[in-house]
């Protein structure tokens, strides 16, 4: 048996404390998800172009040609890839004049708009496992999505000062019972598209306006909404984990910035923190590393020589939507899947370019189609877990396959080559 | 809140549609094109109450509409309040999400106002999915 501790490359969590059997591929500490990754899987099998079998070269260079002769190519994904590949993506997306997208803006970006306007009040995962007395998850389900956060971090996890379960109070935030909810001592249930509201109204008490608020709002009590101000007041160190409960529903950003209001409100009185759950392990890096690189997280636009940010014009969807790219490069991640309809009618007419380990939706629409090895088992590079913190993933299986930072590296050179 | 419609004497309903992950869904969204998948993303989710007006039974199968389109799913019975459904991120919730973003380029993934019905029609395989976009 060679048992290997690795970091798992699943969900945000970036677990670091689990195992790998490498000779008889069988892992330990693993959840569901981060068993699934960690599992022999189909493959895409060898380059393709339009369906026939080529080299890595022969793939790369149509894929340079494709790019090279786009006007404006979509270079969308890099949220389960490491920050080496997605650092030379960016210096690609720019070199093309192109679009960087990554898989935030179907997913947290949102929370980046409001952080823009408001900042962030947050903390690392180990502070929260540490102090935290008090954690609401708002919108957010990580017994579904990350499963082993709760226990490392934020429900069961043993602290320094906060021991155990006993310890913290558990609140959960959400439109439907989830099985994060069954394991609350509160769970406040509110109507689908009233989060604004709802944060709106606990501001209001906690500044000392309880009689503006109305007996219900969104479906929740005001009585409930005065027991969980007063939680919120007498926390020693409170945490907010939200989700794509109130990201993806009505208000959006609109919803983060209030709740980031609510949280700096609440400084006032005493230490509390807001973080988001994001989702795949790199998709921190995919908005941290163009940040460093360019100044934007996404909806990154290069067709003038300089960046842009825009997010109604420059999201994948939104590019899509209104035709605006004449090819894509899909990396680590499937758009044809988690895009609605109408924006993937638009992928279907265009040459796509796929670089992933798995075949996947996107696969069935992509011309020249490029397998990577996978990160964290098959190579190694840097990701930034969901609170920013980075870590060194490791390869620990020899693979046939390229690194993406070896394929995006190679396309980038045949991109100078080809622009002489 | 009464939500039962009754249309040329077919009964359906009107739900407020919530898309997300699962954990079934989680754990097999690196082999998309396996049963697995297909399995774990099929489906609506109805409330009891809901799922009765409809006189469904496990294995039924719901046509859903949304002014973005529509699609036919598995309905099945779970702990919701009436009036909201859930169906896993994935394929067949994209086919009745809204494109609209309102200026942040994330699309309407959660709080889609549709309608659902009981139908007899085939749910169409993921490759039929992509093929009929």
């Amino acid at each position: 048996m060679a048992l290997k501790d690795v970091i798992c490359t699943f969900c945000g969590s970036v677990c670091d404390d689990v195992q790998f059997d490498t000779e008889n591929y069988k892992g330990k500490k693993f959840c569901k998800l981060g068993s699934s990754k960690f599992s022999k899987k189909e493959r895409i099998k060898s380059p393709t172009i339009e369906g026939r079998e080529v080299s890595y070269e022969e793939a790369i260079n149509k894929a340079a040609e494709i790019l090279v002769e786009s006007k404006k190519p979509l270079l969308y994904g890099w949220a389960s890839t490491v920050n080496e590949a997605i650092r030379l993506g960016v210096i690609l997306a720019e070199k093309v004049r192109g679009v960087y997208d990554q898989s935030a803006s179907v997913c947290h970006a949102p929370g980046t708009l409001a952080v823009i306007e408001e900042g962030l009040p947050g903390g690392t995962l180990g502070s929260v496992k540490n102090r935290a007395d008090v954690v609401i998850f708002w919108g957010s389900n990580p017994m579904e999505a990350h499963p082993r956060h709760g226990l490392r971090y934020s429900i069961s996890a043993k602290g320094l000062l906060v021991k155990g379960r006993k310890d913290r109070k558990i609140i959960v935030v959400d439109v439907r019972p989830t099985t994060t909810s069954r394991l609350a001592d509160i769970f406040v249930q509110v109507s689908p598209g009233y989060d604004y509201l709802v944060l709106s109204a606990l501001r209001a008490i906690i500044s000392g306006n309880a009689d503006v608020v109305p007996e219900m709002v969104g479906g929740v009590k005001k009585d409930t909404l005065l027991e969980l101000a007063e939680i919120m007041k007498k926390a020693k160190y409170g945490a907010i984990f939200y989700g794509l409960g109130i990201t993806q529903s009505r208000g959006r950003d609109r919803n983060i910035e209030n709740a980031i209001k609510l949280v700096q409100l609440l400084n006032r009185i005493t230490r509390w923190v807001i973080w988001p759950m994001r989702g795949h392990y790199n998709v921190v890096g995919a908005g941290e590393v163009p940040a460093w690189e360019v100044g934007y997280q996404y909806a990154i636009d290069f067709s003038r020589g300089y960046p842009r940010f825009f997010p109604n014009e420059f999201t994948a969807v939104e590019v899509l939507r209104r035709k605006d790219c004449d090819s894509a490069l899909i990396i680590a991640s499937d758009p044809v899947a988690h895009f609605p309809k109408d924006a993937v009618k638009h992928l279907k007419e265009i040459p796509v370019i796929q670089i992933d380990p798995h075949p996947n939706m996107t696969t069935l629409v992509a011309n020249v189609i490029i397998p990577s090895a996978i990160a964290g088992l098959e190579a190694d590079g840097t990701v930034y877990r969901m609170d920013c913190v980075p870590l060194r993933v490791k390869k620990v299986l020899d693979s046939p396959f390229w690194s993406d930072e070896k394929i995006i590296g190679e396309i980038l050179r045949r991109v100078e080559e080809l622009k002489g | 809140m009464n939500n039962l419609l009754k249309n040329f004497g077919e009964i359906m309903i009107e739900v407020e549609i919530v898309t997300g992950r699962t954990l079934d869904q989680g754990a097999s969204v690196e082999e998309k094109l396996s049963e697995k998948y297909f399995n774990s993303v099929n489906f609506i989710e109805l409330s009891e109450e809901d799922f009765n007006s409809l006189n469904l039974n496990d294995g039924d199968k719901v046509k859903v509409t949304t002014k973005y389109g529509c699609v036919t799913v598995y309905a099945k019975k779970a702990k919701l309040p009436k009036g909201l459904a859930f169906i896993p991120m994935g394929p067949y919730a994209n086919q009745i999400t809204g494109i609209d973003t309102e200026g942040t380029g994330m699309p309407r993934f959660k709080g889609v106002r549709g309608k659902v019905e009981k139908t007899e029609e085939r749910v169409p395989t993921i490759k039929e999915i992509v093929e009929a976009i």
